[in-house]
């Protein structure tokens, strides 16, 4: 058992804000927290201090804390912004419902949520790995410049909008089931693969559903001036964005989609027969890195 | 071939007997307007490409140039004015719209100049601010709904501490800050003087939307970092590298609208910069798509304060539009530390006419109706209040303060001091006067320890007027003048002016 110390607990914050010390648990790697009734701040102020501790604790030999690999958050019940600008390579565990901006300013930590998420997932996200076993809500990965984004299910609306690549950065978004309107909106680099994989049978999720079959909804890749969507089976013409155009995947595309593919069957525990054919996937990408270009008068 | 149009603006008027074909003008004109004919051993004009920056005149070594505005151009019209015709004529010949630089430039009324200070005499004696203590320093920050001290005990002797914590504040030595001015739209040697000046002043300069360059990353102390819609250059070590977190929403150029800067000035530089590919295109959504309301702009707040551990302010920047009361109430309310204004006159890099020109409301009426809906409200102490938009003198920022403002931003004063002459072409990257440019034969002209000595001084220049008319007027603090409008008085203003400003006519006693 570790204690926080509660005079370290109330420095840094808000006047009106008074700390609660949630339930805290080691054994072995893993350092369980209990979130039950415990607002973010509180949360969010305790997984930092644990890091703190951990990092001081790296010089100890002796130091239980320096074992620590994994934080485990038990009972999470729309506790936002867990993870937000985090630095660090620890795994944080996640089981029940994270609230907004999850991930939000990460940098390396990797967060695997049993469950769904809700907006803004990896907003603005730098580095690192956020794996959902269940659905996302809207702006999955909005702005993210690395890292990588594995979401069971389906995603909400502007998934990867304005995601951007930038020399070693390249984020990447997985999405098993379908994906809402505007997919990729304003999109500058990186990559989103759509696999359509699930059938939307649960009618809580049906506010995604689109009278079609087709994986994902209207205004694809509105504004999108880099990077490229790859999605499983056909797209109408109409839904696509005025900024891109339409083609079948070459052998490097393969390559790169079943790289993620990969993760996502290892993370998700998809067997032989679920799996997807790679040759039924099209690429979206832009025609111009400059879709404004002509837009102004010199 | 395309019929043009269009006519110069300018009129280049050589004295031959002075001009001593020394080629000085042929080298500085970033536009070629000059040229030297070698046969003939003359410089021949081309004014139609002239952007009347002065530059030529003010380096030529004999006075021979003179930039004069083209007269007798269009027959005189008061409704079909110059402007117009010359703006339909370029759409006619490209579909374009139509691109300027700097603030609006429209004789719109300016506020300031109908609003007078005061002045002691006999019945509260003025003070003299050389030989007496005069504060001008102040905190942006929020402010506790109550302050409780209690004693304690420290080496032996009992002080007075308060009891709860505060919130962070910056402090600033002069109610004056430099605004958003990304690198990117001015070049590193201008943001680098803005910095050095801040930090030797104990002011502050303001990224913009263009990330942090690291040579920059040594001012970190008297830096705000902006987080706009494009979210270029945000990342952990760039909130780290920050004093205080900007969340740009809009601009008083160009309000309600994104922007981009186009590929062709992603150099290497400005890409590692902002964290995109070099040649493709930085284009800010006109929104941020996280915030569709206060609610959701109180999520960034927090996950910004998240981030930097509730150790750093975080502001919110908006363009003053006809709303900004209840939108300042609303911003106050979602958390923010802090509140920048920005009027319809404020300069931009880049931004389409139309807009800059008629969208939009002017400061002085924003910052007057935004204090008192806060003060009636019961929440003004909550937020620091910084405006900008035009603020060109000490007396304007006396004004801005009297009305209630914290403190001001200024971006096109400073970048005056640095040299600009609004010729209002920053768009094109071609600023003779190496500001608004990226291209190194025009940055090197912007010496970066010669831009600061002018920054700092023209900071001297206006904190010894503030204190000359805060001592005028019998008060020793700045902070004792903020939100006191029985200072003001307005002249020329209608019953309308007077109540939104909340002043007096002038000749009305208190």
């Amino acid at each position: 058992m570790m204690e926080i110390d509660n005079n370290l607990i109330n420095i840094n914050i808000n006047t009106i804000d008074v700390l609660k010390k949630p339930e805290i648990n080691i054994s072995g790697e893993k350092c369980i927290i209990n979130a039950e009734n415990i607002d973010y701040k509180s949360l969010n102020y305790s997984i930092r201090s644990i890091l703190n501790e951990i990092k001081y604790s790296q010089v100890y030999e002796s130091d239980t804390l320096r074992k620590i690999k994994t934080i485990e958050l038990n009972n999470v019940s729309g506790q936002r912004y867990i993870g937000d600008g985090i630095q660090s390579k620890i795994i944080i565990s996640i089981k029940g419902t994270p609230g907004n901006d999850l991930g939000a300013f990460m940098d390396g930590p990797e967060i695997e949520v049993f469950g769904n998420v809700q907006d803004g997932t990896g907003n603005t996200m730098n580095s690192g790995k956020i794996i959902v076993h269940g659905s996302a809500g809207d702006i999955l990965g909005y702005s993210m410049r690395g890292g990588e984004i594995y979401i069971k299910e389906d995603a909400g609306y502007r998934s990867g909008i304005h995601m951007k690549s930038y020399l070693e950065k390249f984020p990447v978004i997985v999405i098993g089931g379908k994906a809402g309107n505007f997919l990729g909106e304003y999109m500058a680099g990186g990559i989103i693969i759509v696999l359509g994989i699930y059938n939307l049978v649960n009618p809580v999720k049906n506010f995604y559903l689109f009278d079609d079959n087709e994986a994902a909804g209207n205004y694809i890749g509105t504004g999108m001036h880099g990077g490229k969507i790859f999605i499983r089976g056909q797209i109408s013409n109409h839904k696509l964005g005025k900024e891109i155009i339409k083609s079948e995947i070459n052998e490097e595309d393969k390559e790169l989609i079943q790289k993620y593919l990969n993760n996502y069957y290892k993370y998700f525990g998809i067997n032989d027969k679920e799996k997807v054919n790679l040759k039924d996937f099209i690429k979206l990408s832009p025609f111009s890195k400059r879709p404004y270009g002509k837009l102004y008068a010199y | 071939m395309t019929l043009k149009l269009n006519q110069s603006e300018f009129e280049i008027i050589r004295d031959k007997e002075k001009c001593i074909s020394c080629q000085v003008c042929v080298r500085q004109c970033s536009n070629d307007v000059h040229e030297y004919d070698e046969t003939e051993g003359v410089i021949l004009s081309d004014s139609s490409k002239c952007v009347g920056c002065h530059r030529c005149e003010t380096l030529c070594p004999t006075g021979s140039i003179k930039i004069k505005k083209r007269e007798s151009e269009f027959k005189s019209n008061a409704n079909w004015t110059p402007e117009h015709l010359k703006n339909i004529y370029k759409q006619a010949e490209t579909g374009g719209v139509i691109l300027t630089g700097m603030g609006c430039d429209k004789p719109y009324p300016v506020y300031w100049d109908h609003i007078l200070f005061n002045a002691s005499q006999v019945t509260n004696p003025s003070i003299d601010p050389l030989r007496e203590p005069m504060e001008i320093k102040t905190f942006i920050g929020r402010k506790p709904d109550i302050l409780e001290i209690k004693p304690v005990k420290e080496a032996g002797s009992d002080i007075i501490k308060y009891k709860n914590n505060l919130e962070p504040q910056l402090e600033i030595n002069i109610p004056v800050l430099f605004s958003a001015m990304s690198y990117g739209s001015i070049s590193l040697n201008a943001v680098k003087s803005l910095a050095r000046a801040a930090s030797e002043f104990g002011t502050f300069y303001n990224t913009g939307e263009g990330g942090l360059h690291k040579d920059l990353m040594i001012y970190a102390d008297n830096t705000i970092v902006q987080v706009a819609s494009g979210r270029f250059g945000v990342d952990k070590n760039y909130l780290n590298n920050g004093a205080a977190v900007e969340i740009k929403i809009g601009q008083g150029a160009k309000p309600g609208i994104g922007g981009h800067l186009p590929g062709e000035k992603v150099n290497y530089d400005v890409s590692t910069t902002r964290m995109i590919p070099e040649g493709s295109d930085a284009i800010s959504p006109a929104p941020h798509h996280d915030i569709y309301s206060i609610e959701d702009l109180s999520q960034l707040i927090y996950a910004l304060k998240e981030a930097t551990e509730y150790k750093k302010p975080v502001g919110v920047k908006v363009s003053a539009v006809h709303n900004i009361a209840p939108i300042a109430s609303g911003i106050v309310r979602a958390g923010a530390d802090f509140i920048s204004i920005d009027g319809f006159r404020g300069g931009t890099g880049a931004a389409p006419q139309v807009i800059r020109d008629n969208v939009g409301i002017p400061i002085e009426l924003a910052l007057s109706s935004v204090d008192l809906r806060l003060r009636e409200e019961g929440i003004r102490h909550k937020v620091s209040l910084i405006v900008a938009g035009s603020i060109r003198s000490s007396s304007d920022v006396i004004k801005a303060i009297a009305l209630g403002a914290d403190a001001v931003y200024i971006g096109t004063a400073a970048l005056v001091a640095l040299g600009c002459h609004l010729c209002q072409k920053c768009y094109t990257g071609k600023c003779n006067w190496g500001i608004a440019t990226q291209d190194p034969y025009l940055t090197k002209r912007l010496n970066p320890e010669i831009g600061t000595r002018r920054l700092l001084n023209l900071l001297n220049a206006w904190s010894h007027e503030i204190k000359e008319m805060l001592g005028g007027a019998g008060i020793n603090a700045i902070e004792s003048l903020r939100g006191n409008r029985e200072h003001l008085r307005g002249v020329g203003l209608n019953e309308r002016e007077l109540s939104i400003l909340g002043i007096k006519h002038a000749g009305e006693a208190w």
